[in-house]
């Protein structure tokens, strides 16, 4: 039963990522994408991971997506002022194209069928063993990983109020 | 899993949707009459006695009324709005403990959909989804003042987030679990967590009614500035669905402060009353205190939107990160301190 689902939920997640790049309306890409990610947290859940699911519920689908929808909203991007690219510009693009498809199967004939991952402890990703790893073995790059992020966010900071320095 | 499992989730959904859906029809009704009574009016009095059958004179209204659906709109879009908001609204309610667990004929059913070990953050989850209501709705109406009202919303809401996660994790502190059942079952009698952490509910509670989008921080339906806010397109029972989702979102954030806060369905002297009812009355009556709490929230909710005006926006801005956030911050850092010292001696 596991695995059924598994298949489904994948073909899901295939198919809305499909739909975010044929889509022509940017909104409807990224409201595509939230749903891709919402078949994400399900993949999570089925990985008995219920932490790292919640977590991408709320960081990926209630903060960053919000986010992306919100300056697409406010851009208000319409087909009148698309530019218009030229001739050169999409044979480039569909050569280049071409190319990744090419190394992509290429790389993958190459590698064998891995085995199966079996977790050892299938308990793993729940909360209470997540924050004992995190909090005990991984102590020193979780905690740098925090600084990392809050010197980006002082800096994002300092950018937008350049002129008053 | 067997069968009587199933059934028993299926009859706990269904009761706790027919009892939020209710919920929510009655508080319009009640926040007429409690406006009536700060304004010193009667409020609604002709339909029934005391006015009692206004909601369904209401509904049958939303109903009956024309359906239009502006020829520039984004059709599908239009439709998912409201359905979305009702949705994030009502799945709020699934980890929510509303009593112990009752004893029928050998069997122990407890009256929660599910107590998973991340309560806390399926809360949080669903709330940070609240937003996509309002926004799908504001942008597929195709009007100015709806769009202005969607990315009011999704930027008040993502700026009140930060301090709300900010307040829960200081009281993760003092539970050190995120299954709500554990929260509320430490909280046995009076030992409720808003004596631990006053400061911490009260920014939970400020934050509850940005989130829910209620006066005094109603800036995405503000009449005055943006006709309708983003359902000014709307009619019929799609704008129905957004009023009422509203409500059920007051609902269910009552009862996530009563849950967190004012311990659940704990009550002063509830071993005697227990040991005195039996295995099925006693627990019922904790579920009745817990009501009793809901509803005092949501008379809270009504007395605050008739009494006090509404934010300017860099005003909500100002109070949500330069007054909310550096003051969860310095609550979890004293809560870390206090319970270090604890633990030393």
């Amino acid at each position: 039963m596991g695995t059924s689902v598994f298949y489904f939920v994948a073909t899901l997640s295939v198919f809305f990522s499909l739909m975010v790049i044929f889509s022509k309306n940017p909104v409807h890409s990224v409201l595509y994408l939230i749903v891709t990610f919402f078949t994400f947290t399900v993949h999570y859940i089925l990985l008995n991971a219920q932490f790292l699911a919640v977590v991408n519920f709320i960081v990926y689908m209630g903060a960053i997506m919000v986010l992306f929808l919100f300056v697409l909203m406010l851009l208000n991007l319409n087909k009148d002022n698309e530019p218009l690219k030229s001739g050169a510009v999409k044979v480039v693009g569909v050569i280049a194209g071409c190319c990744l498809v090419v190394t992509l199967i290429g790389s993958l004939k190459a590698t064998a069928v891995s085995d199966p991952v079996i977790l050892r402890n299938p308990n793993l990703g729940l909360l209470k063993n997540l924050g004992k790893e995190l909090f005990g073995p991984f102590m020193l790059p979780f905690e740098l990983s925090s600084i990392l992020l809050l010197s980006a966010m002082v800096g994002a900071v300092l950018l937008t109020k350049k002129e008053k320095v | 899993m067997d069968i009587a499992f199933v059934i028993e989730k299926f009859v706990l959904v269904a009761i706790i949707f027919g009892i939020s859906l209710l919920i929510a029809m009655y508080s319009t009704y009640a926040e007429r009459k409690v406006a009536a009574f700060l304004q010193d009016r009667l409020g609604p009095d002709r339909a029934g006695p005391f006015g009692i059958l206004q909601p369904l004179a209401d509904g049958v209204k939303m109903f009956m009324k024309e359906e239009i659906i502006p020829s520039n709109a984004s059709k599908w879009l239009f439709m998912v709005g409201p359905g979305l908001a009702m949705l994030t609204a009502c799945i709020g309610t699934a980890v929510i403990p509303w009593g112990s667990d009752i004893t029928i004929a050998g069997r122990v059913i407890p009256l929660q959909v599910t107590d998973i070990n991340v309560g806390i953050l399926y809360i949080f989850g669903v709330v940070s989804l609240g937003v996509y209501g309002v926004m799908i709705g504001g942008w597929a109406s195709n009007n100015k003042y709806s769009l202005l009202s969607a990315i009011r919303a999704a930027s008040q809401n993502i700026s009140y987030e930060i301090a709300m996660g900010l307040s829960i994790i200081a009281l993760l502190l003092v539970t050190g679990t995120m299954s709500l059942k554990e929260i509320v079952e430490q909280q046995h009698g009076w030992h409720w967590n808003v004596l631990y952490q006053p400061l911490g509910f009260l920014l939970f509670m400020i934050c509850s009614f940005a989130e829910t989008n209620r006066a005094p921080f109603d800036l995405p339906e503000c009449e005055t500035e943006l006709i309708g806010g983003y359902h000014t397109e709307y009619s019929s029972m799609k704008l129905g669905f957004y009023l009422f989702a509203e409500y059920i979102n007051m609902f269910v954030s009552s009862a996530v402060m009563a849950t967190l806060y004012f311990g659940g369905y704990n009550y002063p002297g509830m071993d005697w009353v227990l040991l005195h009812t039996g295995p099925i009355i006693g627990p019922l009556i904790g579920t009745l205190v817990f009501f009793i709490k809901i509803f005092a929230f949501i008379f809270f909710f009504m007395w605050v939107r008739w009494t006090i005006p509404r934010f300017r926006y860099d005003q909500l801005m100002h109070l949500g990160w330069k007054g909310l956030i550096p003051l969860a911050i310095a609550n979890i850092i004293i809560t870390g301190i206090v319970i270090a010292i604890i633990e030393k001696f």
